[in-house]
């Protein structure tokens, strides 16, 4: 079993659907259609049994990067293909996994024009996250980051909405601004540390100076992607534009890019800057939380207001990773998987109706129950799990987080904990508009429920959001060992640092 | 034992939510499932009863306290929060009083919800809402706690908006969700800084270590702080939204939305009272914070007559009740905050028996009335409902505290007197406060509810023909849940007080509740107040009825004349003091102003038009004028290409030059 490079099966599967599906699948343009889906789908099912086996063989004691990989790639440069995961990045490939096949299902009938196309770029996709977030060098690490652009752009650009070019672009505009900053930074640290290891430039100290400099390029590139504030005015259009997989795809996986990034990178890279830059994170992140969900309650569009939901949530990712404690940061990690699922389940919710009634405006909906009972069940489980509450996935990472921000500065606390009660503001007030009242308009009135496929969707999500808020230690036990390793990291350069809530005796 | 009491419910709600979904065509099958949920809810609610009521006799008589573990929780770093129940006499007296309150009103809904499409979505909403209840009251720390308060939340929004197509219903709904939300604002705070202080949300942990950390100072919100004041006056900000406290109250009164025995169950009875619960829990913290046991008496008084007051002008039945409920969740209160825990908990369980009656009772008279709520078009009916009308009576000899002291009294009376003499023998300015607001709202107690009564059932008949000849008395199934809950608000008191409150109190809570009786001996002297202190509850009872007879019986002409006279008042009252016009002027209004203009202004012209579109707009603006620079003219070219020659040469001259 050690030398199975299973890492590498998990990334280059889906590629290798992709081919299948580019050399051979051929015929009417149905049948293609038809094999295309079944193919992808079968691809990444696949996948996902793989990735079940990491969860079963993981070493939930050890802090070490495991199922390890390395090929010399590039010798003269120090450059390898270098795999490997630890506690926290386990659970973003399994995330990553598990939505791949949902979107494909998402898809079936949603998507009808280049259907082969959009088969590829889905598969391809999964093998660029997958491969973020398992690689161990540099260059593979940026290749993959970067990669992952150009499905999601063709994605949003070829299946979108109305205004996908406008869309397209201003994603992409963000994105190559933080990416070409990235790029620089690699090569600074390359020419300092003299190698591209990323377990071995964590055994690096670069010095104070370049730290700040290096810090604030990748920042420039996770920000974008989290997204904090003021760099997120991209998501909501991305969002609106997108295929409802596609936005299941960007909520759920391709925002967790950021928050990664910044748990992989900022912290243990770089930790004088870390604790430097703390205020900042500190600031983008209140004002992400309030902000965004202020302008949540004021939204007429279903997907517009899921995504600044998730810009808010997002806010208590940066926030908690910032916080540099072990409450913070595994809050903030079990908060972006939870996240992962919740945000993704709302824009499947949205995309049932959008597929039925072909409308995204909340004002057109109202008193979905009366035809859709099982619907109006399924929302308001992943309503819950957003406003955070006792018993979903979505309470354990909120709580965590501003249990660890407390323990740093109660103001912060209290200020984000006031996200909790617009959250709820926000998503009550879409659900009542959208599901409650009476079924007056005549054009849903012959609405039918969810069918088999649309539950065969939701079930698996349902119950692992129900999971994740009733016995969460599944996934907080294995991250313990790597994020004490860590935080063990930072806290050198912590010793200056204290929390501003103490006790004194 | 007591697992199967907190998880029957459960069982009973999910084969009922179950049933919700099961497909139906013909009017026959859906007869059967509906009934199908009734039985399988009730069942289960009447056994959990029956084990809760084992356990309490275990936990009481043969002392059997201390927690049940069930599995881990949440585990990060020094938190650890378990999945447990506790048990002591506190939440065993908790888990007795839901889960018999919850079966008779379980039972009471058969009936009461005959007509509605929706049984057992209703039925799974009141077995859900019993189990986060019990979830609350059994919890072994602040986290679990919190997960049955939220939860219980949850329901009481499910189900004030039960009625979903009716835009009132929901719009209650999410502003009961939202205050609450509130709340539980403060309430996670409160849990924060425990854990900052203790390391620990465990309950006994906390407890233990209470005595260490008396004078720990706290350094939070920029300032030094007495550690246990600011955890004590968070967790109550929670309290004070649950129990709908003075300027935490505005969602209750909205909440009698819900159908009726909802308002009994969750409104009355149990879930508003889960802030007293808390204080009282918290007990062993409060007792080292004056300051926080000061602001509960102050707000628990103030509460008290506030609600009394507005009580006295609402003409909706049920309105009534409500603020009557919220009155005496005051009483609770600052009888907790003058260390009276195990008074303010007596009251609760006295309060859970009369007040559930008189919901219920009002839910019968509604459903006598064809759904009519207004007490204007109501009276004279007292004949043709005599059954409802006798125990209406005897909820409100319960509530207003009717009693002959030394030889019999309706629980009401108990409860009240001991709560009003422990504020008096506090002897504290706080005390004082509360305790004489305490019998002007126990005045004004006997006065609604003999209002409510004499325009309910008294007087010329007011309704319409058509409503007034189907008035009849509500079936049995109804009934004798009525009566179970009108022996306890006869006996209750009577049979509890020496346990709650009298000699056997120390024996009967053990460590459940935590009083320094050096330094707070309000109950021990409550005991000993001079003889006036004694009756002036029961004096102002009777007073506020006698002044109800005047003017309801005597001289109906009254009211009309008073409000009249003092319209100013009347309508401040009847308005209940403006706070949701203040509020929607204050929060609501500005928070929806405020998001749009964030949207539309901070989002779209701001960050988007000095960020991506000035970008584009700027470079596409660039690319035109390049683009205007290919004229497609050969001397144009010539020209630009002379000039760069020039250019060039002179450059080379300087630099040789140089």
């Amino acid at each position: 079993m050690s030398d199975f490079p299973i890492l590498s099966v998990l990334t280059f599967l889906p590629l290798v659907g992709a081919l299948i599906i580019v050399l051979w699948v051929r015929g009417d343009a149905g049948v293609v259609d038809g094999n295309s889906r079944w193919v992808a789908l079968w691809t990444s099912l696949m996948n996902f049994l793989v990735s079940l086996l990491l969860w079963t063989n993981f070493d939930r004691g050890s802090a070490n990067f495991q199922f390890e990989e390395q090929v010399a790639w590039i010798p003269g440069f120090h450059i390898s293909y270098h795999l490997g995961i630890d506690g926290i990045s386990l659970f973003f490939v399994l995330l990553t996994t598990l939505l791949v096949p949902i979107c494909i299902l998402a898809s079936w009938e949603a998507i009808t024009v280049r259907v082969r196309e959009y088969m590829v770029a889905f598969l391809f996709m999964e093998t660029m996250m997958i491969g973020m977030f398992s690689a161990l060098d540099l260059v593979v690490f940026y290749i993959f980051f970067e990669g992952v652009l150009i499905p999601m752009f063709l994605v949003i650009g070829i299946w979108g909405g109305p205004r996908r070019v406008y869309a397209a672009f201003k994603f992409f505009l963000y994105t190559l601004l933080g990416s070409v900053l990235m790029l620089l930074a690699l090569l600074a640290m390359y020419l300092d540390a003299g190698t591209t290891d990323i377990p071995a430039l964590m055994a690096h100290r670069f010095p104070t100076g370049l730290q700040t400099w290096l810090w604030l390029a990748f920042f420039a590139s996770f920000a974008v992607k989290v997204p904090m504030w003021p760099v997120h005015t991209w998501l909501p259009d991305a969002h609106v534009e997108a295929p409802t997989a596609g936005s299941v795809i960007l909520a759920g996986v391709l925002l967790k890019f950021g928050g990664y990034g910044f748990l992989r990178f900022s912290l243990p890279l770089f930790p004088d800057a870390t604790i430097a830059f703390q205020p900042l994170i500190f600031t983008l992140s209140i004002i992400a939380v309030i902000y965004t969900s202020l302008v949540a309650l004021a939204q007429e569009d279903m997907k517009k207001l899921i995504a600044y939901s998730s810009v808010a949530h997002m806010g208590f990712v940066t926030i908690g990773t910032f916080t540099l404690n072990v409450q913070g940061i595994e809050g903030a990690v079990f908060q972006m998987l939870s996240h992962g699922i919740v945000s993704a389940a709302l824009f499947l919710v949205v995309g049932v109706v959008y597929d039925r009634v072909h409308s995204r405006e909340i004002a057109v909906y109202g008193g979905l129950v009366n035809r859709m009972p099982a619907y109006a069940l399924i929302f308001m489980v992943f309503m819950l799990a957003s406003v955070g509450l006792p018993g979903t996935g979505g309470f354990v990472g909120e709580f965590l987080v501003l249990v660890g921000i407390f323990r740093v500065n109660a103001w912060a606390a209290a200020f984000t904990a006031t996200g909790v009660i617009l959250g709820a503001a926000y998503m009550l007030f879409l659900y009542r508009r959208v599901i409650f009242g009476q079924l007056t308009k005549d054009k849903l009135k012959a609405l039918l429920d969810l069918s088999p496929r649309e539950m065969a969707v939701f079930v698996p999500l349902v119950l692992l959001v129900l999971w994740m808020g009733i016995y969460p230690s599944s996934f907080l036990t294995p991250m313990h060992a790597s994020v004490d390793n860590l935080i063990g990291q930072v806290t050198p350069a912590r010793a200056a640092a204290d929390a501003t809530t103490s006790i004194t005796r | 034992m007591s697992a199967l009491a907190v998880f029957l419910p459960l069982i009973g709600a999910a084969i009922a939510g179950v049933l919700v979904f099961v497909p139906t065509t013909d009017k026959d099958a859906k007869h059967s499932l509906d009934l199908a949920a009734q039985l399988v809810t009730c069942g289960c609610m009447l056994t959990a009863a029956l084990f809760a009521i084992l356990t309490f006799v275990d936990v009481v008589s043969h002392k059997n306290v201390g927690t049940v573990e069930l599995f881990t929780w949440i585990d990060s770093g020094t938190l650890e929060v378990s999945w447990a129940l506790k048990l002591d006499t506190l939440s065993a007296v908790m888990l007795c009083v839901v889960t018999v309150v919850s079966s008779m009103i379980h039972i009471y809904s058969v009936g009461y919800m005959h007509h509605d499409p929706s049984i057992p979505r209703f039925m799974c909403y009141l077995s859900l809402f019993t189990f986060f209840m019990l979830m609350l009251a059994t919890a072994d720390n602040l986290v679990q706690l919190f997960f049955g308060w939220e939860g219980v939340g949850l329901v009481s929004y499910l189900l004030i908006g039960f009625w979903y197509h009716r835009p009132s219903a929901n719009a209650a709904a999410i502003k009961a969700f939202l205050v609450n939300r509130v709340g539980d604002f403060g309430f996670a705070l409160g849990i924060f800084t425990v854990f900052v202080l203790f390391e620990s949300v465990t309950l006994d942990t906390v407890f233990a270590g209470v005595e260490g950390r008396k004078d720990a100072v706290i350094h939070i919100f920029g300032g030094d702080f007495h550690a246990l004041t600011v955890a004590c006056l968070l967790l109550f900000v929670g309290a004070m939204g649950k129990s709908a406290q003075l300027g935490l109250h505005t969602w209750l009164p909205d909440a009698m939305e819900g159908p009726t025995p909802v308002s009994a169950l969750i409104h009355a009875a149990t879930m508003v009272t889960a802030g007293v619960f808390l204080v009282a829990r918290m007990s062993p913290l409060f007792e080292y914070s004056d300051v926080a046991l000061t602001a509960v008496t102050i707000v628990g008084a103030s509460t008290a007559i506030f609600a009394a007051t507005v009580g006295c002008v609402q003409n909706d039945i049920k309105r009534v009740i409500a603020y009557s409920t919220c009155s005496q969740l005051g009483y609770m209160f600052f009888a907790c905050g003058v260390s009276a825990y195990s008074a303010g908990v007596f009251h609760l369980m006295t309060h859970a028996f009369f007040k559930a009656l008189l919901f219920l009772g009002a839910g019968s008279v509604i459903h006598a009335m064809s759904d009519e709520q207004d007490m204007r078009k109501m009276g004279g009916i007292w004949r043709a409902i005599p059954y409802t009308y006798g125990l209406m009576w005897v909820g409100s000899l319960a509530l207003a505290g009717i009693g002959i002291p030394g030889a019999f009294g309706f629980s009401g009376f108990y409860s009240k007197d001991i709560i009003l003499e422990a504020a008096y023998s506090a002897h504290t300015g706080s005390g004082h406060y509360a305790f004489w607001l305490g019998i002007l709202a126990a005045f004004l107690t006997a006065f609604y509810s003999w209002r409510l009564l004499l325009m309910t059932f008294h007087g010329t008949p007011r309704g319409d023909e058509r409503v007034m000849a189907h008035v009849h008395e509500s079936p049995p199934v109804m009934i004798l849940p009525l009566i179970v809950l009108a022996l306890g608000a006869v006996l209750a008191g009577g049979v509890a007080v020496d346990y709650f409150v009298g000699e056997q109190a120390g024996e009967f809570w053990g460590e459940a509740i935590r009083i320094r009786g050096e330094v707070h001996p309000a109950l021990e002297h409550a005991h000993h107040v001079p003889l006036w202190v004694k009756l002036a509850p029961l004096v102002a009872g009777i007073g506020g009825i006698g002044l109800a007879y005047v003017m309801y019986s005597i001289a109906p002409s009254l009211p009309g004349a008073l409000a009249n006279r003092f319209s100013g008042v009347h309508r401040f009252l009847l308005n209940k003091w403006y706070f949701d016009e203040v509020y929607d002027f204050i929060f609501v209004r500005p928070t929806f102003a405020l998001g749009r203009f964030l949207w539309k202004t901070g989002d779209g012209k701001l960050i988007d038009g000095f960020g991506p579109d000035g970008i584009s707009a700027i470079s596409v603006n660039l690319a035109r004028r390049a683009a205007a620079l290919q004229s497609g003219y050969i001397y144009h070219y010539a020209f630009a290409m002379l000039i760069g020659v020039v250019t060039l040469i002179t450059w080379y001259m300087f630099v040789q030059a140089g």
